[in-house]
């Protein structure tokens, strides 16, 4: 094939994803303004094919609740949802989620959400389950047995919101400018491998987790393999997708620190770990042989949250950009700094952490 | 700048910065030469392949690849600045009064960037060089990993001075990887293990300090340091350990 007549004058998009995470230490409350207008400002970083936010904090009154944030590609998904829901839960209740008509998003899929408790006693194949599990089972379910129907968030008091446009299309289709959260994270993506579908927009959660991704995991095949020997399904089709899963596989299930989580993901160099003490050269070493399986590798920022918690973390050789600013109590991580400038001119501190290490911020109480 | 100064002060916002650089280039086809640059908000490309005397002073954080393939302008930049400034730059000077991120001069191959603070990883990666040609590197903080990876040409100064990493070495793991010309001085001791294979620290003898103390004087005039107290330090020197090193790697003779 050659070379079109003036092929140096293509319009060429040359990007990444774009990533923003917010979190008030003191659970002081964040309007959607804030994440929704970093993310605008690193528009470029996307293509249109992939946005979304995680807010935390944004249903107080149904806090002692499952929220199932649930995505219907077709009507039929929807009675057949429904029905599975009461069967394994108690549904205290349910409404589609608020959404505006925006000439961006002419035809979106429906979304719907759900406020469960898991049964006192349930009757069913799960029964033996500890209540989490329980959940995990029930959004596995879902999302492997109801065509057109896909658990977009189960976590409780917060949610996800995405889908295919720039992320400030999806906050405006979901009216993110309504809610106010602790912590927040957006994604605008640029997907490069894998279908740029509703689905396959970030975040990615599983129960309280969520995650948000600027790169590419080379070893989804692995990690996924891995999840499936542990029930879990991977069904999004999105590299990312594996992480959410490890989280809660690693932290909740097996009892790991989130910083050695982090060490899982990214472990440091055999070289690195050769010089270390003792002590720590047969944690690292352990943790390499157990968890191998569970290493990500690529390059990789990303945002993990939960209902505590913000961290960020790069893969150890940084191939993808991450930076952590300070302003009194809130601490944000975004993939550029004129993003966090916009929403807050003032910083007390900016930096750019090291490859493959952790910035944890938890909130003060 | 000659008395035949044209300024014009222009603001960002939240301009889309297409728009905004051909605002810039337009004015500088008018003779327009000092462009101040107010409240920058991420908008990339600014300076991108721009030449002649034209200085650009910038506020605000600017977005990516600031300067690429610029040959001969001046920009200063008052804050911090993003990824990639100086991409395959050619000519003119860089000065950042704050932090910088990854990539820094990417396969640059002449003029100056100075920053006073910390940079990211990958700074000087391809770096290249070519008769009078000689790319700098300033770096009055601390660096990543892989600084001057692949360098083939120019000079990278290494600081360590001006950081807010106090517990960090001075440089990231893989320094100067792949390196196969021109050369990295870093002021004080560089662990050995932070240097790429094959590669070591050695002392500067009078010829380097010659080349060392020039490339301060301005480096500390532009940022408004004191030279005396950068220079009060020994400095090592990083260069391939032999000629075209890798010239053996595919096809061995």
């Amino acid at each position: 094939m050659k070379a079109p007549d003036k092929y140096y004058d293509f319009e060429k998009d040359i990007s990444g994803c774009g990533i923003f995470g917010v979190i008030n230490k003191k659970r002081g409350l964040i309007p959607g303004d804030m994440p929704i207008q970093a993310m605008a400002c690193m528009h470029d970083r996307g293509n249109g094919l992939g946005g979304g936010f995680a807010a935390y904090g944004i249903y107080p009154e149904h806090a002692d609740h499952y929220c199932f944030h649930m995505m219907y590609d077709e009507e039929a998904a929807i009675p057949k949802s429904e029905e599975l829901l009461r069967k394994y839960f108690d549904l205290h209740h349910f409404e589609p989620i608020p959404t505006r008509k925006t000439l961006a998003i002419p035809n979106p899929p429906k979304f719907n959400r759900y406020f469960v408790t898991v049964p006192e006693r349930p009757n069913n194949e799960f029964a033996e389950l500890a209540e989490e599990d329980y959940v995990v089972a029930v959004v596995m379910k879902i999302n492997t047995s109801i065509h057109g129907a896909f658990v977009v968030s189960s976590g409780k008091n917060m949610g996800a919101f995405k889908g295919v446009g720039f992320p400030e299309e999806i906050a405006e289709l979901f009216r993110l400018d309504e809610y106010s959260a602790y912590i927040w994270t957006g994604h605008n993506r640029f997907p490069t491998n894998t279908p740029g579908w509703w689905g396959g927009a970030h975040p990615f959660t599983i129960l309280n987790w969520s995650i948000v991704h600027n790169g590419e995991i080379s070893s989804y095949g692995i990690n996924r393999r891995y999840l499936c020997e542990h029930d879990y399904l991977c069904t999004m089709m999105t590299d990312t997708e594996v992480v959410a899963y490890e989280l809660d596989l690693l932290i909740r299930k097996h009892g790991l620190s989130w910083e050695m989580a982090a060490k899982c993901f990214a472990p440091p160099f055999w070289d690195e770990i050769e010089r270390m003490d003792e002590d720590d050269k047969e944690l690292y070493t352990t943790l390499r042989a157990t968890y191998g399986p569970g290493m990500l590798n690529g390059p990789f920022a990303i945002l993990v949250a939960d209902n505590n918690r913000l961290m960020g973390l790069n893969d150890r050789i940084k191939l993808r950009p991450l930076l952590v600013a300070e302003k009194d109590d809130m601490v944000f991580m975004s993939s550029e700094e004129s993003a966090v400038r916009d929403v807050c001119p003032e910083l007390d501190r900016v930096w750019m952490p090291k490859a493959g290490e952790p910035v944890i911020v938890d909130l003060e109480d | 700048m000659t008395a035949k100064t044209k300024k014009k002060t222009l603001t960002a916002g939240r301009t889309y910065y297409k728009q905004f650089n051909e605002e810039i280039r337009a004015l500088a086809k008018e003779g327009v030469n000092h462009f101040v640059l107010k409240e920058c908000n991420g908008q990339r490309y600014i300076g991108c392949a721009m030449e002649g005397d034209i200085r650009l002073d910038v506020h605000g954080v600017p977005g990516q690849d600031m300067a690429a393939f610029m040959r001969g302008p001046y920009i200063r930049v008052h804050n911090n600045a993003q990824d990639g400034v100086g991409n395959t730059m050619d000519g003119g000077r860089v000065v950042i009064e704050g932090i910088a991120g990854d990539v820094i001069g990417y396969a640059m191959r002449g003029g100056e960037i100075f920053i006073q603070g910390d940079v990211g990883y990958r700074v000087g990666i391809h770096m290249k060089a070519y008769l009078d040609h000689q790319p700098k590197i300033v770096v009055g903080g601390k660096a990543g990993d892989f600084l001057g990876e692949y360098m083939a040409g120019g000079i990278i100064l290494l600081l360590g001075m001006f950081s807010d990493k106090p517990d960090s070495p001075v440089a990231g793991r893989s320094l100067g990887t792949g390196m196969h010309g021109g050369v990295i001085y870093v002021r004080g001791e560089v662990p050995e293990v932070q240097i790429g294979p094959g590669l070591h620290a050695q002392p500067v003898d009078s010829e380097d300090l010659k080349v060392i103390e020039e490339l301060v004087k301005d480096y500390a005039k532009e940022l408004k340091l004191d030279s005396k107290e950068i220079m009060s330090e020994n400095f090592v020197k990083i260069r391939p350990f032999s000629h075209r090193p890798y010239a053996n790697l595919y096809v061995p003779c």
